[in-house]
């Protein structure tokens, strides 16, 4: 059975506290030179059967991302 | 008039709220997360708390409880919707309210008394509140930051209800946005408590006129 990941992301425009928090941090610990650090969820799923992907992507745009502050991408897990 | 507060689980504003609908004249009407109907109820109050733990995003999983396919049609027959910062949250997630709420700017919870503006009297809740006026209600929110890709649009379809005044934005909501309403007036949310702040035993009373707005319209 496909083993399936959607990844969801903030819109590019919405502001990440969350991302800038650990970026601020990211210098005190001696990493230099990092920036845009943006947090997000991933998801994985088994989808019983048919189209995997196409299952995936039907249950992100229903419940797993809120279309008006988040978009994610679907791909298949190698098995 | 009867006002319906719903229960979701992890909801704790439920009882404030109910006390709320009584100390202002209304007749408060307990309903739960798994009914399919209102109770034939005048309105409905979505509470504060934690609905369904917030897990995924505040709000998302409660959208799909029996209880919200009555309100939405409750909602789209015109009947009178406030949700109160968890509340307003699963509008949001409903699509009964535009926009969507975010973590605070600040990452931190915000537990305090704000000053808000009524930007708009045009709705079930702030009909009885003179435009302009300035209330005190306490907030308490950690998700609270209201996005909206188009807050102008939005002001200028008369659909802003409730903006911070100047310095009392307390989680970076855009434009100090509030609270909103839907095209039609009647579903308003709103991240500030209007239930905790009635009584002048215990505090600022700015959430009175929201009750008496929709007490008084409907009588």
């Amino acid at each position: 059975m496909p083993r399936v990941a959607v990844d969801v992301m903030l819109k590019r425009e919405i502001l990440d506290p969350q991302g800038q928090a650990v970026e601020r941090a990211l210098p005190s610990l001696g990493f230099a030179g990092v920036s845009d650090v943006r947090i997000g969820k991933h998801v994985e799923l088994t989808v019983s059967d048919g189209d995997g992907e196409q299952a995936a992507r039907q249950v992100a745009e229903a419940l797993l991302a809120n279309p008006v502050i988040e978009e994610f991408s679907v791909r298949l897990l190698p098995d | 008039m009867r006002i319906g507060v719903v229960t979701f689980p992890g909801s704790c504003d439920d009882r404030d709220a109910r006390a709320a609908v009584a100390s202002m004249g209304g007749d408060p009407v307990a309903l739960w997360h798994g009914d399919g109907d209102l109770r034939g109820v005048d309105a409905v109050v979505l509470p504060g708390g934690f609905s369904y733990g917030d897990y995924l995003r505040c709000g998302a999983i409660a959208r799909f409880s029996p209880v919200m396919g009555a309100v939405a049609g409750f909602a789209r027959d015109g009947g009178p919707v406030l949700g109160i910062c968890n509340g307003f949250q699963v509008l949001c997630e409903a699509g009964l309210l535009p926009g969507a709420l975010l973590r605070n700017a600040g990452l931190r919870f915000v537990c305090r008394e704000v000053e808000v503006t009524v930007e708009s009297t045009a709705s079930a809740w702030t009909s009885a509140c003179p435009p302009g006026t300035s209330l005190t209600i306490p907030v308490k929110h950690g998700e609270g930051r209201y996005v909206h890709d188009d807050p102008a649009a939005l002001a200028a379809a008369g659909q802003v209800v409730f903006r911070y005044a100047p310095g009392h934005n307390p989680n970076g909501s855009l434009a100090d946005i509030a609270g909103v309403r839907n095209p039609a007036g009647n579903v308003v949310g709103l991240m500030p408590h209007p239930e905790h702040a009635v009584d002048p035993l215990l505090g600022p009373t700015g959430g009175r006129g929201l009750f008496e707005s929709v007490l008084t319209a409907r009588v």
